[in-house]
């Protein structure tokens, strides 16, 4: 629940302005105790290895997804690209892991050799080993950082950053909104991912980056403990964003990028420099994607363009309108409730459905109903799950008799401007 | 049960074919068959040369038959009795045999003692071209074209003498012409004579047909030598210098070392394998092998092995140079005698220019077929983007409706010609019936909501993309085009289109014209015109803009469909055909300028030129060119935010 | 005493822990990691079907060790991380045995961390780009020298190609297969510009560009062929535009690796016919088992559906792995595996297939004719080629051998005499 009142003079701290934050904070640490608790690496063993990765996987997404909040709930801006920038921070994680792997690998192999091997026989033998499968030899450009790993968790920050900044920049420069920024983005994620499924890009292509859940050098520590460490990475990281992101929608900046979402023209008119604004928050939200896509590659095990396919980053924005946009939580439930969800669906434990001679295997269907109730929370509930929340706590929309106040129906409003 | 009548009627077949079965054994086709029998099963290009030979000479009559019907793959063998015999198949397992003597029926008997010979097409080759000399007399002309293709395609020398002695009484002018012209081609290449060779040469002056380039260019085929003194005589294309770009210099030294006139280079590895090899007690050269971990300790160990003689001296760069200036290195004509090399060397240079503009010419066909496709696929989200502002992220799973429409005509409708007449109308109503109903149901209620629209539309794509996976499988579907809109419009050898291309460029234009006369010359453009301009004041002109957005909505969906009927005859027809084209739809219409058919034009020919300029430029990877015009196109709105042709006045504010 | 009572204490606590592991744990899980929705279930739902098939049958004659074989089948929906995750499911919660699965390369390196980690067994049916061979996975499909070697000496022998075009989709298979083929044409005296490679997006459509290029190939007089690894439905929009520009096959043959039966059912082949194909297994083959098997599967699936060569893979596979349970007496990995080393079970279409300790199959090759029909004429049938894990023709791979019998190692260094890594690449 966001409270209802303008940024208050006396400032109180932002967990007391904001119950909701406490709240989620609370749920996320129970929710995390819980899982230790119930999982094979440190507790009973109720919950397998492969059900704690997906459970760490989805709260990356629900990371992922708070961003996306962000650009789109609280600025305006669909971006159908910020996927782009998840894979990107798993790309760059993923080339260290997969580079010291192979590097161990190839020095113990040449251990054996007569001759101590030098720098460029060692560089060679890991350039075959991971692009052999390829059919290449030799270290494109783009692994020249990857021996360290400090370079390369520096690159999940300032690679989707500079993206995010330089195409952010181009596109707001020249006042592309609206739908023609949304396809624009899409765009971006297409050409990138177009770009990654060639070989000649250097990631090996369609293979993409894999074995990243072997962490190199701790082979010896089972998975069921590798996975609960990234469990709790990924919910430090969900608890931090989230209260990063409470923290700066609370302020005189949140008030500007949501004037911005509701009328671009006016806030440019009162003088704030909207572009940067925009531009901001667009590079902000892709550093957190980044740092999601980071954490979340590793659990998955293997990176490939396909992953930035532009289809990832609708069901992004899916998520996002399920779970209601501007408000922080809806986010969340929304990433963590369908990614759930389909998962369930997918993996062909739900039952089918007999409508008489009619036998509906979830497999086939799940997508249809994804679709069409996706059509339903946008035509009937614009408010998503989170409207859920409004109705519990009798929080209604004024009445605008009948006009719209803005191109974006669905966001939460701190409060409506009065017809 | 089915397996017993069949039992039964082998044995009929057995008991009627029994009596016949007498084959002449001693036939002298048989015999000669038998000689190279095993050569014929084995059936391998390598060695069945002899048999095809001897039974071309062989003079007996049935030879032609035998080896028309062997190449055919009509003819078995009696895998007991090794008897050659000519077979049609009956059903599965029943075949009905000939003797090659005489071509007689012998019966109908099991298939299970006889073997087929399959014949390669690399030996169905060397028949054809055995088959020459019988055919290219014979009285049916189209038997004397296959002797024409069967020439083309595998040229002998003695092909030369049976032309020339064919070509004179040739009655079928067609023919003629094409009997003349492979008599030149085949003078080119056999002729004994160098002055008749030239002046065929010539006779093709400016001729850029692949199949005389083909024939001139192993003339100019060249070796490179080399020679202590600079050569002489007319046979030298070119010398070359060590380090240009025709030859590497490490190329250049790799020759003189293979002619043993200069000490190898060592390589990296073979050093290392020396070291090892001389290893002793841990240390090599003097230096211990844990400080051999830098090639440059490895370059100084190998060089005081070398001083102490106990490795081969590496060559140093100045002895590499010094060798390569004591030879001179150039090309020798090795395809022809040197007069007619250098005819033909002429000849294909004068042909080059010819080459490049009639590539630049197919290519710009290519590039005006893909611009029609895209215009096709982006003209409805043109008119829905222009018209009502909404973007349709379903436009492409309509395209796949269209197609699947298609689908389904063609397994009712087999005659593919009424199939596709049916089909097209009949998907302009199915798609234009479900644009229709996503108006009214989703996209009404959506009105000024364009990124709510842009989500709902999509999440109708997904579900429809499924629901189709769900109806016709993930299998691609065969949508066939009717045969006269099989093969291309061959201009020449090097420019050509198909015709489905041409039909599908036709329809565009079709469009494009309706287009351009129902928003501009009817009742309904006009009050299409006035909703996009202004839908208030429209309607307080008494039209009414939701019928309007629903019939343009309509409209835009129906040519979707259309376009999908003509995109799976071209490509193919799968759930996920649309999502094939809906980007660079959008692209096509961002480019071009919203709400503007003119635009959309201008959008999809640059998209499609754009797309195979960059192919041109780097052929090995079409998935490069897709990515770098989508880069040009991200650059390309910053120049021009509203597309290339951009509304004016207050239409660009909607 | 002490002595002997100890022996006796442990004699009878090793048959104790012995006997439930010779007591089969009932029913015998079978995973099954086919992708049944997204882009590969075209191709994967049919192994799918397979599988149930197969295990349906073994049932009926009486299942494995005394126990029904019950199919665990969960779908990875054509999504790479998701194999990881499923393959780990099978092997933690649902305790198989043995999976059946996989297609793409991508989804088998994303599978292989996992099996190689819980020391689980994975048959994998489709042909690949070799340059692998994991201690857990078998490999029923071809490696490059059972498909691309073969096919290609078939052009430069039978039909005197001398120049080439190779055409693949641009992912890995393709990758690896053309720099293989490249290298081995460089060895048999092909040159480096009479070698023309290109690469296309998955689902390319517009080829009309591509196809002149290939036409304009000929223009130095040397007899053009063309080596497809084009994937999927791609193909359609390809051989539409070979059959519209009217490319015989006499003039530019095609032999492609990645078309069959399946693929050819979603075209009208007659513009087609002669076009070539390399496969170890095609419909069309002659041998009473084919005939029982077709009949099987078109009794399960329907009068239309065909077979193809991932099937015939399949149809070893398992029954090579019923086969190596049985003699084993039990469905431990570390037993089965033993006993695959040699296992031998016949060819569908005739011969017998070996398993190899290279954990690939010794199969034959066999070339078709695209014919009117969609179905292929068989036209040349080598005797069984044994399946190299490594290739011979690149460098760095040609000092590489798998043995698992007696070297207990998939990737050993002939030269440096040490074994590279137990586990595989991913």
């Amino acid at each position: 629940m966001s409270d209802m009142t303008l940024s208050a003079p006396a400032r109180r701290p932002l967990v007391l302005r904001h119950p909701s934050v406490l709240v989620f904070l609370t749920i996320l640490a129970l929710f995390t105790l819980g899982v230790t608790l119930l999982s094979e690496g440190a507790g009973i063993g109720a919950i397998s290895t492969s059900f704690v990765k997906t459970l760490g996987k989805t709260l990356c997404f629900c990371l992922v997804a708070l961003a996306m909040d962000l650009v789109w709930g609280y600025c305006g801006i669909l971006s159908l690209g910020h996927m782009a920038f998840f894979g990107l921070g798993g790309y760059a994680v993923g080339m260290w892991l997969m580079y010291e792997r192979t590097r161990m690998i190839v020095a113990d192999s040449l251990a054996a050799a007569e001759l101590p091997p030098t720098a460029q026989e060692i560089s060679d033998g890991i350039a075959t080993q991971i692009f052999g499968v390829v059919g290449a030899s030799e270290f494109p450009p783009v692994w020249a950082f990857a021996h360290s790993l400090p370079l390369q968790l520096a690159a999940v920050v300032v690679v989707p950053g500079l993206l995010a900044l330089v195409f952010g920049w181009l596109a707001f420069r020249s006042r592309v909104t609206g739908v023609y920024l949304s396809i624009l983005t899409q765009a971006m994620t297409l050409a990138l991912s177009l770009y990654l499924f060639q070989n000649d890009s250097g990631l090996r292509g369609n293979n993409g980056l894999s074995g990243l859940q072997n962490l190199p050098g701790l082979d010896d520590i089972p998975q069921s403990a590798v996975s609960l460490w990234f469990f709790w990475a990924s919910a430090l990281a969900l608890g931090v964003g989230y209260l990063f992101c409470a923290w700066l929608v609370s302020g005189k900046f949140g008030s500007v990028i949501r004037a911005i979402r509701d009328d671009e023209t006016r806030v440019r008119f009162l003088g704030y420099p909207v572009e940067g604004f925009k531009l901001v928050v667009f590079t902000l939200t892709a550093v957190i994607a980044s740092i999601a896509g980071a954490l979340y590659y590793p659990q998955a095990g293997i990176i490939n363009p396909a992953e930035i396919a532009p289809i990832a980053s609708i069901y992004l924005a899916v998520w996002v309108a399920i779970g209601g946009r501007g408000r922080l939580y809806g986010a969340v439930i929304g990433a963590g409730f369908v990614s759930l969800l389909s998962t369930w669906f997918t993996g062909g434990q739900a039952p089918d459905l007999v409508l008489g001679p009619l036998r509906i295997q979830w497999v086939d269907w799940w997508t249809v109903l994804l679709g069409l109730s996706f059509v339903a929370v946008t035509l009937f509930a614009p408010k998503g799950i989170g409207g859920l929340v409004d109705l519990a706590a009798r929080i209604k929309s004024p009445d605008r008799h009948g006009a719209d106040l803005g191109p974006d129906a669905g966001a939460l409003r701190e409060r409506e401007a009065d017809q | 049960m089915s397996k017993i009548i069949r039992h039964i009627l082998f044995c009929l077949n057995c008991l009627l074919a029994a009596p016949a079965l007498a084959q002449d054994a001693g036939a002298p086709i048989q015999e000669l068959l038998q000689a190279h029998g095993d050569v014929i099963a084995k059936s391998s290009r390598k060695t069945i040369g002899p048999a095809i030979d001897a039974l071309a000479a062989s003079g007996l009559s049935a030879a032609q038959r035998v080896l028309e019907r062997w190449q055919a793959k009509e003819m078995w063998r009696d895998e007991e009795s090794g008897l050659f015999v000519f077979a049609e198949e009956i059903d599965r397992d029943t075949i009905r045999i000939f003797d090659p003597a005489g071509d007689t029926e012998i019966g109908a008997v099991a298939d299970d003692g006889y073997k087929q010979l399959k014949p390669n097409s690399g030996i169905r080759g060397m028949i054809g071209a055995a088959l020459v000399q019988f055919q290219l007399s014979a009285p049916d002309p189209a038997t004397r074209a296959t002797a024409l293709d069967a020439i083309e395609r595998d040229p002998e020398a003695s092909h030369l003498a049976a032309l020339r002695k064919a070509a004179g009484a040739e009655d079928d002018a067609a023919l003629r012409t094409r009997k003349a012209r492979l008599e030149r081609l085949l003078t080119i290449r056999f002729d004994e004579d160098d002055a008749a060779r030239i002046a065929a040469i010539e006779s093709f002056a400016g001729d850029p047909a692949v199949d005389v380039r083909a024939t001139l260019n192993p003339l100019i085929a060249t070796r490179i030598e080399f020679a202590a003194e600079a050569p002489q005589g007319d046979d030298i294309a070119r010398t070359l210098k060590p380090g240009g770009g025709a030859l590497p210099r490490a190329d250049a030294y790799a020759l003189l070392v293979a002619a043993g006139v200069a000490p190898p280079a060592i390589t990296r590895a073979d050093k290392r394998d020396a070291l090892v090899a001389q290893l002793r007690d841990g240390t090599v050269g003097g230096y211990r092998v844990a400080q051999l971990d830098t090639e440059a300790a490895r370059d100084a160990a190998y060089a005081r092995l070398a001083e102490a003689g106990r490795v081969a001296a590496v060559a140093t760069d100045a002895e590499i140079d010094a060798a390569l200036a004591a030879h001179v290195i150039f090309e020798r004509f090795i395809g022809a005698p040197p007069a007619v090399a250098l005819a033909a060397r002429g000849a294909l240079d004068a042909i080059e220019t010819k080459v490049n503009l009639n590539r630049a010419a197919d290519l710009v066909l290519d590039a005006l077929s893909l611009a029609s496709i895209y215009f096709l696929a982006a003209i409805g989200l043109a008119i829905t983007f222009g018209v009502m502002g909404v973007i349709n992220m379903a436009h492409g799973e309509f395209i796949m409706m269209g197609a699947y429409t298609g689908y389904v005509v063609q397994q009712i409708i087999p005659d593919y010609t009424i199939s596709i007449l049916v089909a097209i109308p009949l998907a302009f109503a199915v798609t234009f019936g479900a644009g229709v109903a996503m108006e009214r149901l989703v996209i009404r209620w959506l009105r000024h909501r364009p990124l709510e629209t842009l989500l709902a539309t999509f999440g109708i794509s997904i579900a429809l993309q499924q629901i189709a996976k769900n109806i016709f499988g993930t299998q691609a579907r065969p949508l066939t085009s009717p045969d006269w809109l099989d093969g291309s419009l061959v201009l020449n050898d090097i420019v050509s289109i198909s015709y489905i291309r041409i039909a599908i460029f036709v329809l565009a234009l079709l469009f494009l014209g309706l287009f351009l006369f129902v928003m501009n010359r009817t009742r309904i453009g006009l009050e299409v015109r006035a909703v996009t301009q202004n839908p208030r004041m429209a309607g307080s002109m008494g039209i009414n803009p939701d019928r309007i957005n629903m019939l343009t909505f309509g409209l835009g969906s129906g040519i979707a469909g259309i376009a999908g009927v003509a995109i799976g005859l071209y490509a193919k027809v799968t759930s996920e055909m649309g999502q094939d084209y809906i980007v660079q739809s959008f692209m096509t219409v961002v480019v071009g300028g919203v709400g503007n058919i003119w635009g959309a034009l201008v959008g999809a020919t640059l998209v499609g030129t754009m797309q195979k300029g960059i192919e041109w430029f780097n052929p090995s990877n079409t998935l490069a060119a897709q990515t770098y015009m989508i880069l040009f196109i991200i650059l390309f709105i910053q120049v021009r935010p509203r597309g290339i042709i951009a509304l004016k006045g207050r239409a660009a504010e909607a | 005493m002490t002595n002997k009572l100890f022996m006796t204490t442990a004699a009878a606590a090793l048959v104790a822990a012995g006997l439930p592991a010779l007591a089969q744990d009932c029913p015998i899980k079978v995973g099954v990691l086919h992708s049944l929705s997204g882009t590969m279930a075209i191709s994967e739902t049919t192994l799918k079907d397979t599988m149930l098939m197969l295990i349906d049958e073994q049932n009926a004659k009486g299942g494995l060790l005394g126990c029904q074989i019950e199919a665990v089948v969960v779908d990875p929906a054509s999504d790479w991380p998701l194999f990881a995750e499923k393959a780990r499911e099978l092997l933690t919660v649902h305790d198989v045995d043995v999976m059946f699965g996989n297609w793409t390369s991508v989804s088998r390196k994303s599978v292989l961390p996992v099996i190689e980690e819980l020391n689980g067994l994975l048959f994998y049916p489709v042909q690949y780009e070799g340059e692998e061979s994991s201690k857990n996975v078998f490999y029923t499909g071809a490696a490059p020298n059972q498909q691309a070697i073969p096919a290609t000496d078939y052009f430069l022998e039978e039909l005197g190609v001398e120049k080439f075009a190779l055409l693949g989709t641009d992912y890995v298979y393709p990758r690896t297969t053309n720099n293989i083929l490249e290298s081995y044409l460089k060895s048999k005296g092909i040159p480096a510009e009479d070698i023309f490679v290109n690469y296309t997006p998955f689902g390319h459509s517009d080829w009309s560009k591509i196809v002149a290029d290939v036409v304009a190939l000929g223009a130095d007089g040397k007899k053009v062929g063309v080596i497809s690894t084009i994937n999927g439905d791609a193909n359609v929009g390809f051989y539409k535009e070979l059959a519209a520009a009217a490319i015989s096959a006499d003039d530019i043959p095609v032999v492609a690796f990645s078309v069959g039966e399946e693929e050819l059912s979603g075209l009208d082949t007659s513009n087609l016919v002669g076009h070539l194909a390399a496969w170890n297994y095609f419909q069309s083959a002659e041998s009473e088992a084919n005939d029982a098997f077709i009949a099987a599967w078109k009794a399960k699936m329907g009068e239309e559906r065909v077979t193809n060569d991932p099937m015939e893979a399949h149809f070893i596979g398992f029954n090579m792995w019923v086969n190596a349970a049985t003699e084993a007496g039990t469905t431990d990995v570390d037993a089965v595996r033993a006993a695959m080393w040699g296992q031998e079970y016949p060819n569908l279409t005739g011969g017998t297939a070996v398993m190899g300790v290279n954990h690939h199959l010794a199969k034959p090759v066999l070339i078709g004719e695209i014919q009117d029909d969609g179905q292929f004429d068989i036209i040349s049938q080598t005797t069984e080629v044994p399946g190299d894990a490594w290739t011979d023709y690149l460098p760095e791979s040609a000092v590489l051998i798998s043995d698992w019998k007696d070297l207990g190692c998939g990737m050993y260094n002939t030269e440096t005499k040490s074994c590279v890594q137990i586990k595989s690449n991913y």
